[in-house]
């Protein structure tokens, strides 16, 4: 099928992206890279009288390692992070996550604040972020504020920006040297959107040990302390962070999710014994 | 919202500059197809999960069926009509006929793109690799084992030249 009519304009700074949508009362929506708003568009899921191009504001773009943060622009695309073209603050997990996430024809457009924004449970880094406890920094008409990555999602599809917000970008600590990482991802066909994600996070130096459960019904389930899970991941400890993540016992998602989190456990526990 | 608004644009396309006046809502390939009647690029899914529509902007495989014109002001693009004079694509051309890397056709102009960023961008591809990079072009003929030999066939025989610049006379 074929998109409904609607306006088009890109912009070359954000508070005139900004006054775009707020004049256009509700009626239209930022895009970037247009990967998923594009398909839901051709399927007149959505139907935007105006869509404001984000990629013509080069600020969004703006990538920097600052020390102990990583800044990463809302319009850097997913090739870019799996080419490591930016500086990757994550010991290599984010260029792994990214080459997961669809096919490389899909990556080259699409963008990692697109994809936040869009907030869809059971894509890539919307469960990515909350295992490295972003900040996500947001402009609206009334000025700058940062988001907790605990706050971001709110539901499915569902974020914290308001209709005539944007997402800048998001600030990352930086992982240390020695820090271990696992992702794990179950879905049927390379490039799907994922049945279950687990993700793993180590990092000694700065006392970090988180683990997530995604790809569930909402926004994912944080595990703030995740040490138990790694080096216990017996059945009763994997299930209790289930059924807290909202989990059915004994359904298909509880069973998917579980050889995720139990997959996922392994990966970290093993690695941590590698030199 | 009322009324049909066009909007003008400027890209480049196989090496030419083209001016054009649409609607907002084309998609690139629709653009391409029905402006530009530049048909080699062909639209399966239109919500950018077969594949059949990739082709090249600035460089580097797209959807062109989830893109929309106009985003692809004063960028380049090259759709299948435009590799005549590139080696690589030639190398391929002629794999995919040796290897029978094709049936009916349709997913073909996309594939060969798709093959070609494999190519130029991962010399050192296995063929697990090969098959995962493919995995976002469906061909409803193959069953694949034809496409993979032929993308394989490609990476040997760059291999084996070692960076020395390939020409017809070496190709597959």
């Amino acid at each position: 099928m074929k998109a409904a009519i609607y306006h088009y304009a890109k912009p070359a700074t954000g508070e005139n992206a900004i006054d775009l949508v707020a004049a256009s009362e509700g009626m239209a929506k930022f895009v970037s890279g247009s990967q998923s708003l594009g398909p839901m568009m051709n399927l007149r899921l959505a139907q935007p009288e105006m869509l404001v191009d984000l990629r013509g504001i080069a600020a969004l773009r703006e990538c920097r390692n600052e020390g102990d943060t990583t800044l990463l622009g809302a319009c850097v695309t997913h090739a870019e992070i799996e080419d490591r073209k930016i500086d990757d603050g994550t010991q290599g997990l984010m260029p792994y996550v990214a080459r997961g996430i669809a096919y490389r024809a899909v990556r080259n457009r699409g963008t990692l604040g697109g994809s936040l924004a869009h907030a869809d449970p059971a894509a890539d880094w919307i469960n990515t972020m909350l295992a490295l406890d972003a900040t996500f920094l947001v402009a609206g008409a009334h000025g700058e504020r940062t988001i907790a990555a605990h706050d971001w999602m709110t539901g499915a599809f569902t974020t914290a920006l308001e209709a005539d917000e944007i997402l800048l970008g998001v600030r990352l600590r930086r992982l240390s040297s020695g820090a271990r990482w696992s992702y794990y991802k179950f879905n049927r066909k390379p490039g799907e959107f994922a049945e279950a994600i687990a993700i793993f996070i180590d990092d000694a130096q700065t006392g970090v040990c988180r683990a997530v459960i995604g790809a569930i019904d909402g926004p994912p389930h944080l595990i703030a302390n995740a040490r138990a899970l790694i080096d216990y991941s017996d059945t009763a400890r994997l299930d209790s962070h289930l059924n807290a993540a909202g989990l059915e016992p004994g359904s298909y998602e509880h069973q998917v999710h579980r050889v995720a989190l139990e997959r996922a456990a392994a990966m970290i526990r093993e690695n941590r014994k590698q030199p | 919202m009322t009324g049909i608004v066009t909007q003008q644009i400027e890209l480049r396309i196989n090496g030419e500059t083209v001016s054009a006046s649409l609607e907002p809502r084309t998609s690139l390939a629709d653009f391409l197809r029905e402006q530009q009647m530049l048909c080699g690029t062909n639209i399966g899914c239109e919500q950018g999960v077969c594949g059949a529509c990739t082709l090249l902007v600035d460089g580097a495989p797209i959807r062109s069926c989830i893109t929309s014109a106009l985003s692809c002001a004063h960028a380049a693009v090259q759709s299948i009509e435009g590799f005549d004079d590139d080696i690589v694509m030639n190398q391929l051309r002629a794999a995919f006929t040796a290897e029978h890397a094709l049936q009916c056709g349709y997913c073909t102009p996309g594939m060969l793109v798709t093959a070609r960023d494999i190519v130029m961008r991962l010399p050192d591809a296995d063929d697990e690799r090969v098959r995962h990079e493919l995995s976002g072009n469906l061909c409803r003929c193959t069953g694949y084992v034809g496409i993979v030999r032929a993308v394989r066939r490609v990476l040997d025989a760059r291999r084996a030249n070692q960076g020395a610049p390939l020409d017809e006379a070496t190709t597959a």
